[in-house]
């Protein structure tokens, strides 16, 4: 079967920022996404986990498939929103079934 | 009856014993939990059931000038404290302007739980409180985090850190967050459905929300115990001996400056003993939230070990009966 290359966002993020991400997502007309509870997890600034009386330690994954060509744009607009906050970016290259769709 | 009296019957409370036992049993690494969700439904159970019956009570009752002294009073305090508290955490802690001002919302906003086991303390003493403290705890949720951002922005000049993106700051996805929190949006609405409804409403209620009422509480204490003594556990390197004992002063000091005050608003001893709780009590629900949105550099893992590990398990076990006696001392 043919499949076509593609670029895929990963960014695991604070629970409370989550609209903020997915309104820069679709202000930038990003066609398809995903979100993803995190379990636990540890980092720079400590561990966190599931089961917690606040949203404010829970953390969530957003994946998202991309063309190339859309990638910077999307990358520069996330990452700045993130800056100050706790969370991963990293962005990976995958082959895709349906082109159409990214 | 005395504070020794007080202190003791509400140590050997089933809510005091059952925080205690999630406490035990999670620094005994025992694999006792609560599923999150159903850790989450009894919050709302627990908003539900005492909005309602606050608006009952005010639909009961009449409400006059004393909701809006009481209402005003309250917002005064969860600006005044912060202010305070950033003073003696710059002063004594050491704690960066943003972390300092971060953990000052915390303690000049409110915790519903602990209002919440303030009530059950009074009732199980005979003490009535007025149905309006409801409001009042809706009222002190938000100011603090106003005069956190205040604080922050008053240090530095414009408003802007080095690392701050021009996203935080009390920004219209903030305000929302702050002000229509789930907890807020259920307690004022069940508050405002329990006074339309009167007393036929909370009749026709009561099977679900007066007889379980203390037994949910209770199962949510252990829970509240697992939380906080694993959440201390795995983040008490965040937290230092000053911080620590800053969890401890900081809700007394809240609690001495509200009993100042309803000594001379004429407050029932009941409502009085919830003003001096609430001004006592640190948030752990709503802030945490709003501060990941508007201060997002202040390091999480300071201000939730101090109000969720110190302040709240000091509050329920201590704290409690002190403003409960404070209070009784300077309104009888």
């Amino acid at each position: 079967m043919q499949t076509h290359p593609k670029k895929k966002l990963e960014l695991i993020i604070e629970k409370p920022i989550t609209q903020r991400l997915l309104a820069i997502l679709n202000d930038l007309d990003v066609t398809g996404y995903t979100v993803l509870p995190a379990i636990a997890g540890r980092g720079q600034d400590g561990t966190w986990e599931e089961g917690q009386i606040t949203d404010a330690s829970h953390m969530v994954q957003i994946l998202c498939v991309l063309d190339e060509a859309k990638l910077e744009e999307v990358l520069s607009a996330t990452f700045e929103a993130l800056k100050p906050q706790i969370g991963i970016v990293y962005v990976s290259d995958v082959q895709v079934v349906r082109k159409e769709h990214f | 009856m005395g504070l020794a009296s007080i202190a003791i019957d509400n140590l050997l409370s089933p809510m005091v014993l059952f925080f205690l036992l999630g406490v035990l049993a999670a620094a005994a690494r025992s694999d006792l939990s609560i599923p999150e969700a159903i850790g989450k439904a009894m919050a709302l159970y627990l908003m539900f059931a005492i909005g309602f019956k606050g608006g009952a009570g005010v639909s009961a009752h009449g409400v006059g000038a004393d909701l809006v002294i009481a209402m005003a009073f309250g917002g005064l305090l969860s600006f005044a404290i912060p202010v305070l508290a950033f003073a003696l955490l710059r002063l004594t802690t050491g704690l960066s302007r943003v972390d300092a001002a971060a953990v000052a919302a915390h303690y000049g906003s409110i915790s519903v739980v602990t209002f919440v086991a303030a009530t059950e303390a009074l009732k199980t003493l005979g003490i009535s409180y007025d149905g309006y403290m409801v409001a009042v705890v809706a009222i002190m949720e938000t100011p603090a985090i106003v005069a956190a951002l205040w604080l922050v922005r008053w240090g530095d000049g414009n408003g802007s850190s080095s690392r701050r993106s021009g996203k935080s700051g009390l920004d219209s996805e903030a305000l929302r967050e702050v002000l229509f929190n789930g907890s807020v949006v259920l307690l004022m609405g069940a508050f405002f459905i329990g006074w339309i409804t009167g007393e036929s409403g909370l009749e026709a209620v009561a099977p679900l929300i007066v007889d379980p009422f203390k037994g949910v509480l209770c199962l949510f204490l252990l829970d509240m115990g697992l939380v906080a003594a694993r959440g201390f556990r795995s983040a008490r390197d965040a937290l230092n001996l000053r911080l620590f004992l800053f969890g401890i002063y900081m809700p007394l000091i809240g609690a001495a400056l509200a009993t100042v005050g309803v000594a001379f608003l004429d407050m029932s001893p009941g409502s009085a003993a919830l003003m001096v709780v609430l001004a006592a009590s640190a948030s752990y629900i709503a802030v945490p939230a709003a501060m990941r949105l508007t201060l997002p550099e202040a390091r999480p893992a300071i201000y939730l070990t101090m109000s969720l590990g110190v302040t709240f398990p000091f509050n329920l076990v201590f704290g409690i009966p002190l403003y409960i006696t404070a209070a009784g001392w300077v309104t009888g």
